[in-house]
């Protein structure tokens, strides 16, 4: 008996050295960028990313804010694109979902097929980036980020498939009450719909404040890059880090612009763009956790 | 009578009022999908911006032509295809493969910081992950380059290092799913009764083949669904990884270009008609995929099928 315990104890050893390795791969990268942001850019330039830097240095940080206009911007931006867009989005969606889920409404079958045909096919890029660009102007405007995105066919199944589950006798009775079919959605459906409306709502918001796409595709205005869009010019083009620094309102220096630290910069603008949603969001990992047991409830 | 009369005006009523409901989400559906369905007759014309798309001359299957014979049709094709199938074989594998094994984790504790470290990537979007990537890869600065220094090595240019790229994009793609992926799995196990461990245990069954005779048969109708909806999505890319992650360099197409990275340069470089026809053919091919799929699900688990 006891020497089936040991062998038992051993084998759950390996198990946990795993995945402390496997986590270490998962963790060690986030230190990667933070030291990245405070090593000094000539230590950067000959001794390359370190794990932990030789000594704190904080000049990355001291441009960012010597120059936070387009970061403010930038923050401005998703911020309003991220929590109105997932407002009007699952207003939308359950409004749409609700009737879906009667039984007794007539276009039930064909709206139903209406929505959910959008999962399988679609028009491809071209003809969607002409009708929102060319057809109806909404290239650099907020709207692009709120309006094409507006329903997810998958979705909507959950909050029907949700709303399915609540006892119909309360429409039922709130009906003899005399109540409109929007006030039965407003005042009893949505009030007992909380948990998924908090799992949708989460997901989108995720998605919608890692948006870089849209701003890719249908921005060519810098004052309404997304976040995530303006990391990624920076990662990928030196120059539009020095168009950035010219755009400084006069008053402040231009003349340490020739040794401005790039890559320590980049690195201080990604902290500061990434850093606060990712101190955020896996606090509501167990919401996350519950968006895939709902998710697998067949539609 | 006047009853039935009363009823069927309610009926009318309580139908029109709930299709009020759906209006909102009709005419975005209507607007935002299914207008660009139409649009993409594109495919079958000579497009020019002044004329517009129903101005533009017809073309037949022109741009279709075009496009298969180009080197261009056999590469992405590979590309998107061929990443796609790696993508599904190493998530299945790796998903369950870590979900046992999180499943032989006891303390809460440990389980509880495992799995947080491994959801992190999901919050992360692709171009944060392009930082990272940049970390480990820049010729110059790079942990890899160091570390190959450091044993003596040359350092390698992995910017236009063709041939390292396939795994660097497997590899890349694996650590930002295997969270979500692995605990999918890990949930389903969590669902099987504990009396099968404890009576296979009595017999004498070791946790091996426990595993062989009672974790894997139960995950097996997961495992059979998400592989065949995957296989549905078949002609689709992550247009983040394929596009951020190897920072758009060129040289490196040959190992990193898909349909969805050479349709986004189409758009930049003009070429409507065409990418229009890639884009068609890759809707087209990929509606065939998961009709096809959500049959051959619907036969093995009825319950599963998407429709």
């Amino acid at each position: 008996m006891s020497v089936v315990k040991k062998k038992r104890i051993t084998y759950r050893t390996w198990i946990n050295l795993y995945f402390i390795i496997m986590s270490i791969t998962f963790i060690l990268p986030f230190l990667l960028i933070v030291s990245a942001s405070l090593t000094n850019e000539d230590i950067l330039a000959k001794e390359g990313f370190k794990i932990i830097p030789p000594f704190i240095d904080w000049t990355g940080y001291k441009f960012v804010f010597s120059n936070v206009g387009e970061i403010l911007r930038a923050y401005a931006v998703t911020t309003f694109q991220a929590f109105f867009g997932t407002f009007l989005s699952v207003l939308v969606m359950t409004l749409c979902a609700y009737p879906l889920s009667r039984k007794d409404f007539k276009f039930r079958k064909p709206i139903t097929f209406f929505v959910f045909f959008t999962m399988l096919f679609n028009g491809g890029l071209i003809p969607t980036y002409l009708l929102n660009y060319k057809y109806l102007h909404l290239g650099n405007t907020i709207w692009i980020y709120i309006l094409p995105t507006l329903c997810s066919a998958f979705y909507i199944i959950i909050f029907r498939t949700f709303f399915q589950g609540l006892p119909i006798s309360l429409v039922e009775s709130a009906k003899l009450d005399g109540a409109s079919e929007i006030r039965i959605f407003f005042q009893i459906i949505l009030p007992l719909s909380k948990p998924v409306l908090a799992t949708v709502a989460l997901l989108t918001l995720l998605t919608k404040w890692n948006d870089w796409y849209t701003s890719l595709i249908y921005i060519t205005d810098s004052n309404l890059y997304t976040l995530q869009f303006l990391l990624k010019r920076i990662l990928q083009e030196v120059e539009f880090l020095r168009f950035m620094a010219n755009n400084t309102p006069p008053g402040i220096d231009l003349s340490y612009l020739e040794d401005m630290p790039v890559e320590t910069l980049k690195f201080a603008m990604c902290i500061i763009a990434a850093g606060p949603m990712l101190l955020v969001f896996p606090f509501f990992q167990k919401y996350f956790a519950k968006g895939l047991t709902v998710g697998s409830v067949k539609g | 009578m006047k009853k039935m009369k009363k009823t069927s005006k309610n009926s009318t009523k309580k139908n029109l009022e709930l299709l009020v409901l759906t209006l909102p989400a009709i005419i975005a559906y209507f607007i935002f999908n299914y207008i660009p369905m139409f649009g993409a007759i594109i495919a079958f014309k000579d497009y020019k911006a002044p004329k517009g798309i129903l101005g533009s001359a017809w073309n037949g299957l022109e741009n279709f032509k075009f496009f298969f014979t180009s080197q261009d049709a056999w590469r992405i094709t590979r590309n998107t295809v061929g990443y796609a199938l790696i993508f599904i074989v190493v998530n299945l594998v790796a998903g369950v493969f870590v979900a046992l094994l999180l499943y032989e984790v006891r303390s809460r504790r440990a389980l509880k910081f495992y799995q947080t470290s491994m959801m992190l990537p999901r919050f992360l979007s692709w171009v944060i992950v392009g930082y990272i990537t940049y970390t480990l890869l820049s010729p110059t600065m790079g942990i890899f380059n160091q570390v190959i220094e450091m044993f003596g090595g040359q350092p390698v240019n992995w910017y236009s290092e063709v041939s390292a790229w396939p795994w660097i994009l497997i590899i890349t793609n694996t650590w930002k799913v295997i969270g979500l992926n692995s605990i999918m799995y890990y949930a389903a196990l969590m669902g099987i009764d504990k009396a099968y461990f404890e009576a296979a245990e009595i017999d004498g069954a070791n946790r091996f083949q426990q595993i062989i005779h009672i974790s894997l048969p139960s995950i097996k109708p997961l495992m059979i669904v998400l592989t065949l909806l995957a296989f549905g999505n078949i002609f689709r890319g992550d247009f983040g990884l394929f596009y951020v992650i190897p920072r758009d360099v060129g040289v490196l197409y040959p190992a990193t270009d898909i349909i969805d990275t050479y349709v986004y340069r189409g758009l930049r470089t003009g070429n409507l008609g065409i990418t229009a026809a890639v884009g068609l053919f890759q809707s087209l091919v990929g509606f065939v995929m998961i009709v096809t799929m959500n049959g051959i699900v619907r036969k093995v688990e009825p319950d599963s099928a998407l429709f």
